[in-house]
């Protein structure tokens, strides 16, 4: 009984320093968000109560269309991500001379520190003097330059293919690891009985991959869903509010306008969204994990 | 046999492959190529995809027009030293603790830490700016250390456990009847073993850190002498135009620590990311 006890309090001795870092830096600063988000907290000195204020606030704007634009943006970037890392790592898997290299080359943008790699897509999408735009014209495929960031509808999808390309290394090692992970005796058996390549993709693989399909897609969408770095760096949610999602809204208001109570009120919705994603991710891993232990 | 390509099968998997590294790698391409190019180059049409009469001047005159340069990258590799040191130092006792103790409630808070992995520091940037202020630590190191560390905390703990469950029991057990303390395995049997499981977990810890100071040093730093890289790259953008070729080549001068490095300890990476994609 003494000895279970003792080791009890080492358990919790051992756990106290990272569970006082976490409460200090992550879950006060998520009561506070709550608390300031029903004040008209700012740089005065002064802070009131102002009840659900900042909340009407949000729904009277085009707060609706911010959170709409965020749910499309997100669903591209994650679904583009997972189609491009599924390819990638059927290629990577072919056992073909030279794949060790191939691997180590796709990890750059994932190393990267994320403004480099978005400051080099940046010059890419510039529409007099960019890679894209230069190159479509050398090719005949469009008339004039297209400045990419500077138009509403062309910088929401830049944006995207810039989450997409940071995104898609991680996902491409992760099927990758997965699709490694199945047996291959399930492979000469079906290749004994004389099923072709893609039928074995088709049958095999992918099935087994559905579940790493989902953790990883719900792990992306919880990542694009925060993303920041990239739109704020390639167009600050511009133009005309056409890349602003809830994250970028929430920083202009918070840290640019320096209105904090409306700021956190977004970001308290920002919250239950991410807390809506994650109660679902727990409940669909544990689903998986009990359906394989069957 | 069954691995065996037939030509067009070969072909078809190598364009494959190139297509997708040329997404990957083009704007690297696309970088070292502009570091390559002339300001007067760069900024004519029609485009020009090589570097006529290119060289490597932008690789020389970029420490003149931003003499803090070197500085930058110092702080960016202190700045995630020490972040990943603290993560590790909290990290180890922590996964150990899940690992080996099943308690009432560990399963709980198991869940609350990697609920901590879905908020990132966007998120609670305005109650994080508040605190850090009441601490006192705005424009210094700390400011963009101690908020960096709480986001890795998540991951490094479950990485770590997945590795530490699979250290044998029986040695925490043999120890224990030797007389040795609890703490005394720990430090004695369970580290020395559990070094590369570290090692994997210190460096996605460090890549962590890297890539996610950005936000912290934005908001939480305004001294130039402590900038990181990725906020220091923007000394480059001048009044009148931004000085692309030397903002490239700075990159690359930025980054290739960090990529040499990485590529030397690739084969942790690798086998830390299948640890996890293969045991969750």
């Amino acid at each position: 009984m003494s000895v279970q006890r003792s080791t009890i309090i080492f358990a919790w001795i051992l756990l106290l320093p990272a569970v006082l870092y976490v409460t200090v830096i992550v879950a006060y600063p998520l009561v506070d968000t709550f608390i300031l988000s029903f004040t008209d907290a700012s740089l005065k000195k002064t802070t009131n109560w102002v009840g659900w204020v900042n909340y009407d606030k949000i729904f009277n704007e085009t707060f609706a269309e911010v959170i709409f634009r965020t749910f499309v943006w997100t669903f591209f970037s994650v679904s583009i991500k997972m189609i491009i890392g599924v390819f990638g790592a059927t290629m990577l898997n072919a056992a073909v001379p030279g794949r060790a290299l191939f691997r180590l080359l796709t990890m750059p943008p994932w190393i990267v520190p994320m403004a480099i790699g978005i400051f080099m897509w940046g010059w890419m999408y510039n529409g007099q003097f960019g890679m894209i735009s230069g190159v479509l014209q050398n090719w005949g495929l469009i008339d004039g330059p297209i400045a990419f960031l500077a138009r509403g509808s062309t910088a929401f999808w830049a944006t995207i293919v810039t989450d997409v390309w940071i995104g898609v290394p991680l996902v491409t090692l992760y099927m990758l690891a997965a699709m490694q992970a199945i047996p291959q005796d399930l492979y000469e058996a079906a290749w004994t009985d004389g099923a072709g390549r893609f039928y074995r993709f088709r049958r095999i693989t992918l099935p087994l991959l559905v579940p790493s399909l989902i953790t990883m897609s719900m792990l992306s969408l919880i990542a694009t869903f925060n993303s920041f770095d990239i739109i704020w760096i390639l167009t600050q949610g511009g133009p005309n509010g056409e890349t602003t999602t809830m994250i970028i809204d929430t920083y202009r208001t918070a840290i640019g306008s320096k209105k904090y109570g409306e700021g956190a009120a977004r970001a308290v919705l920002i919250c239950i969204f991410l807390s809506i994603f994650c109660f679902a991710y727990f409940r669909v891993t544990s689903r998986l994990s009990a359906g394989e232990q069957k | 046999m069954i691995n065996r390509y037939r030509w067009y099968e070969l072909v078809a998997i190598y364009a494959g492959i190139f297509v997708f590294l040329a997404f990957i790698l083009a704007p690297f391409v696309e970088g070292f190529i502009v570091s390559l190019k002339p300001l007067s180059l760069l900024f004519s049409s029609p485009y020009k995809f090589w570097p006529e009469n290119g060289s490597f001047a932008a690789y020389y005159t970029m420490w003149e027009s931003v003499p803090g340069f070197a500085r930058y990258i110092f702080n960016s590799f202190f700045i995630s030293t020490i972040v990943t040191a603290i993560v590790l130092i909290l990290v180890i006792p922590a996964a150990y603790a899940f690992a080996r103790f099943n308690f009432r409630g560990s399963g709980l808070l198991l869940g609350a830490f990697l609920a901590v992995n879905m908020f990132s520091g966007a998120v609670l940037l305005i109650p994080l700016f508040r605190l850090m202020r009441s601490f006192g630590v705005l424009n210094t190191y700390l400011a963009m250390i101690m908020p960096g560390v709480a986001f890795l905390i998540p991951s490094a703990i479950w990485l770590l456990r997945t590795y530490m469950m699979r250290i044998p029991r029986e040695l925490d057990e043999a120890a224990f009847v030797d007389g040795a303390s609890h703490f005394y395995t720990l430090r004695r049997v369970i580290l020395p073993i559990a070094m590369p499981g570290i090692t994997v977990v210190a460096i996605t810890t460090f890549i962590g850190a890297y890539a996610q100071q950005f936000i912290y040093a934005l908001t939480f730093n305004s001294k130039t002498e402590y900038m990181p890289l990725p906020v220091g790259l923007f000394a480059y953008f001048g009044r009148q135009e931004v000085i692309w070729n030397e903002l490239m080549a700075a990159s690359f001068v930025g980054i290739a620590p960090a990529v040499v490095v990485i590529f030397l300890l690739q084969r942790y990476l690798v086998s830390g990311l299948t640890a996890g994609a293969v045991k969750q």
